[in-house]
């Protein structure tokens, strides 16, 4: 039924001459795989190295059917090479492995293999594989059309990769019936040009590479949306992108939830982040990672949040941009970020490349700054440790401010785990970071009201060291500073303490924060804190951030340690710290100055002033863009850039500032991930300072 | 005639491999695989094991002579190393290399990772004699035997 007769492509004849790509680094596994494939009348590629085969397919979308790979093997690890075959090509990948512990096949699960063969390898076996080419695409089209409609199931938990749609459909009876109910026009009308069993070329559409841009854009119009709202066909809208059809958007979306919550699972575990997001200005913090991938996505939560948890970022990490926006506006951002902090599980399981960029912005309303932290852990796969809760703490201060803690993960290459977990690395969980922020000043004393919990968000970030080639983070922090509330001076203090190597180093004193992170083997995603100060303390903030910046390669850890000015803190911190960076909005003139840090390989730490005075445009993705209705927005945008080194950016809020002060603090919490797992617990501290203006003096 | 008694002669060498445990069904595997466009893919299939075998056998040497040795890097070696030679169905070799493996977990039995590996390569040594003159042999019986070599 193929027109494909005339050109002797024997794929009507299906399962023979199904395109087959096999990778392994042995050459006598792979002689061996080629001539069985042969035998079953594939028709196959190999190669040895994980990263010719990326370029294979890359270069030419509808080359293959299916992938086959090793596991382990020297220039990338195995499921990576799955997991942005999974994003970037929508393959079906079988894994292969002399190993078949229950805990690596899980693994390739998690990352999306749609089946998990013991070598050796037998014929039989083989014989069978071209099933999940069909499933895939059969549900996958199924799956495209009620995708939209499916939304709120699929925000519960979306399981597998697509290739396990199918089972999602057969298992989920709801998801069935709802399909039939809702999709029946779409189905038919996308049956026509959906995935045809029949016909599998017809069904390959062309494939869409998910750039850093358009996942930027993806993000965004998910966040903007709120995660749980994002349907296709607006996020399609919202995009404006052409060629881009909302089955492409669809896929993509799936697998985003896919990687949210196996990033959330391992925050979850580790610890539970409290986002206090009071009434402080909000700000946004946005992470963004991006790395050569460059997937990331951000998401916005509105609202406030008190002890969310949020996700961890993949042990990838990226480093999401934090963005804060500081104001009320924040409120009228979707809140479906927010429900992403609730749970944050990391997946044990170091994520592979793919960088998931989550950024979950918590508004709060606090006069106040608003800490947020985004944690951002890169943690390598092989980090089991990242979780990281992270909490996002806000200050409570009379300002209304919404924090917003944007969570970014993913990045294709590199995962960022935010975690805090007590792994001694660092607490930070996945994606908030904790503001903190004393004021200086008088005001009040206390930045973080009398809790003084802190919740830090300390990233995590293992990196493995296979990693680092690929990964490349970009740490976009962007605080948005609202402060426009009455509070007057914020002052943030938080000092950090880095649970890295000790778990609970709190310090009630918020006067300094510091962050340390130093992790050998892991990266550490960089936090950056920001601490705003309040006007009347200080004309500028002063951030300082020490960013550790996890070299790629090489684990490196990112602490990002702010001090703040001495402020009598009464946070108390339970949890281990981890570094958080606040990014302190400008105060007055919410001018911010850019944070540039450029991070050294391995356990660099910068202490940075941050002055905010002029703001600079990170060179990273926009921020997240919220809808802030009058909000004052100021976003810092942070990009870490992990080859490169680190530095963030930030960029200058446009919001206006509180009179008098407001803080956004962003925490950009470097996690330094320990190879080993630990958790981070963080710190939960209250800052619940109502009306107290928090100076921040940093 | 002399055919048949190098046949027979081959069919008794190959069993014996199976049945001291030199080879398991994999390599009988790889035996089906053999067919007239591969007339010598079990043989190719075997030299490229030791090729690339001994490579490997070169890097844990080398690994082995550190002080302290390097577990990890030991463990990922010999976890390629067993991945090959469970492809061609090397049996003693690879319950050698699992052995190596144990003991490299443990992580504090350097004597015994040595005298393992060393037992280690004396099995593949005579397994590559062994095979070696098998397949010599069998090129001399005739190409077409090897395809419709009994099986046990």
């Amino acid at each position: 039924m193929t027109v494909e007769a005339e050109i002797d492509d024997p794929r009507d004849q299906f399962p023979i001459g199904m395109r087959v790509l096999a990778v392994d680094d042995d050459p006598t596994c792979l002689f061996l795989l080629e001539k069985l494939l042969r035998r079953c009348q594939y028709h196959v590629t190999t190669t040895n190295q994980a990263i010719k085969a990326l370029n294979l397919l890359r270069e030419n979308k509808d080359q293959f059917d299916l992938v086959i790979s090793d596991v382990q093997m020297p220039d990338m690890d195995g499921f990576k090479l799955l997991e942005l075959v999974g994003l970037e090509m929508d393959l079906p990948v079988i894994m292969l492995s002399i190993n078949g512990d229950t805990k690596l096949v899980m693994k390739g699960i998690t990352h999306g293999a749609c089946d998990y063969l013991l070598k050796p390898v037998r014929i039989e076996e083989l014989k069978n594989i071209w099933q999940h080419v069909i499933r895939r695409k059969k549900f996958d089209s199924k799956d495209r059309n009620n995708c939209g409609n499916q939304e709120k199931l699929h925000s519960g938990s979306v399981e597998g990769g697509p290739g396990s749609a199918g089972t999602l459909l057969d298992q989920n009876g709801k998801l069935n019936k709802k399909r039939k109910d809702q999709d029946e026009e779409e189905f038919e009308e996308h049956d026509e040009n959906g995935p045809d069993n029949d016909d599998p070329s017809n069904q390959k559409k062309p494939r869409v590479v998910w750039s850093v841009d358009l996942h930027r854009k993806f993000v965004a119009a998910v966040n903007q949306l709120g995660i749980d709202k994002a349907v296709p066909k607006k996020i399609l809208d919202l995009m404006n992108v052409e060629k881009l059809t909302r089955e492409n958007v669809a896929s993509h979306l799936q697998k985003y939830r896919l990687y949210l919550k196996r990033i959330s699972c391992v925050a979850n575990q580790q610890a539970n982040m409290v986002a206090a997001l009071g009434g402080t200005d909000a700000s946004f913090l946005q992470m963004s990672s991006l790395n050569g991938a460059g997937n990331f996505q951000t998401l916005n939560g509105s609202g406030q949040f008190h002890n969310t948890a949020f996700r961890s970022f993949p042990p990838s990490g990226m480093l999401g941009r934090l963005s804060t926006s500081a104001g009320l506006g924040i409120h009228s951002l979707p809140s479906s970020g927010m429900t992403q902090l609730g749970h944050s599980q990391n997946s044990g399981s170091s994520t592979i490349d793919q960088v998931n960029f989550q950024q979950v912005i918590i508004p709060g309303n606090h006069n106040g700054s608003v800490l947020q932290g985004v944690p951002m852990s890169l943690q390598l796969d092989q980090l089991q440790h990242n979780k990281s809760v992270t909490r996002v703490r806000e200050l409570s201060t009379a300002v209304d401010n919404t924090t917003v803690f944007p969570i970014s993960s993913g990045l294709p290459d590199a995962r960022m785990t935010i975690g805090s977990s007590s792994n001694p690395l660092l607490g930070v969980t996945n994606n908030t970071l904790m503001l903190e922020g004393a004021p200086q000043g008088a005001q009040t004393g206390k930045v973080f009201g009398n809790h003084s919990s802190v919740s830090f968000a300390s990233l995590n970030s293992g990196l493995s060291s296979p990693l680092p080639d690929h990964r490349r983070l970009n740490d976009n922090w962007s605080t948005a500073q609202s402060s426009g509330i009455q509070s007057n001076s914020f002052s943030l203090n938080d000092t950090f303490k880095q649970a890295t190597m000790q778990p609970s180093n709190l310090r009630d004193n918020m006067s300094t924060m510091a962050l340390q992170i130093g992790c050998d083997p892991c990266n550490v995603s960089s936090v950056s804190s920001i601490s705003t100060q309040s006007q009347d303390l200080r004309a500028d903030v002063q951030c300082r951030t020490n960013l550790i910046s996890s070299n790629a390669g090489q684990v490196s850890n990112n602490a990002l340690a702010q001090r703040w000015d001495d402020h009598d803190q009464d946070g108390s911190y339970h949890s281990n710290v981890m570094c958080s960076s606040i990014n302190s909005m400008i105060p007055v003139n919410g001018t911010v100055g850019p944070l540039g840090q450029h991070l050294g390989p391995k356990n660099t730490i910068f202490h940075t002033n941050m002055d905010f005075n002029s703001m600079e445009q990170s060179n990273f993705i926009d921020p997240l863009y919220m809808n802030h209705n009058e909000v004052n927005k100021s976003t810092m945008e942070t990009s870490l850039k992990l080859k490169q080194g680190l530095f963030m950016d930030q960029r200058k809020p446009q919001g206006s500032f509180i009179s008098g002060n407001f803080g956004s603090l962003e925490d950009i919490v470097s996690a330094m991930a320990k190879q080993e797992q630990d958790k981070l617990k963080l710190i939960e501290g209250d800052f619940g300072c109502d009306p107290y203006s928090l100076g921040t003096c940093m | 005639m002399e055919r048949n008694q190098m046949r027979r002669q081959l069919a008794l060498i190959r069993q014996s491999f199976f049945d001291q445990g030199f080879l398991d069904e994999q390599f009988i595997q790889l035996e089906e695989l053999q067919d007239d466009a591969n007339p010598n893919f079990v043989e190719e299939v075997v030299t490229l094991y030791y090729r690339d075998s001994s490579r490997l056998i070169l890097n844990i040497d080398q690994a082995l002579e550190r002080n302290p040795l390097d577990f990890n890097k030991l463990d990922n070696y010999m976890h390629q190393f067993k991945g090959s030679s469970t492809s061609i169905g090397a049996k003693k070799v690879k319950a050698e290399c699992t052995q190596f493996r144990e003991y490299c977990k443990a992580g504090n039995s350097e004597g015994r990772c040595m005298r393992t590996f060393q037992q280690l390569k004396k099995e593949y040594a005579i397994l590559k004699r062994k095979l070696e003159a098998y397949f010599q042999q069998a090129r001399q019986a005739g190409p077409l035997e090897t395809a419709c070599r009994s099986r046990n």
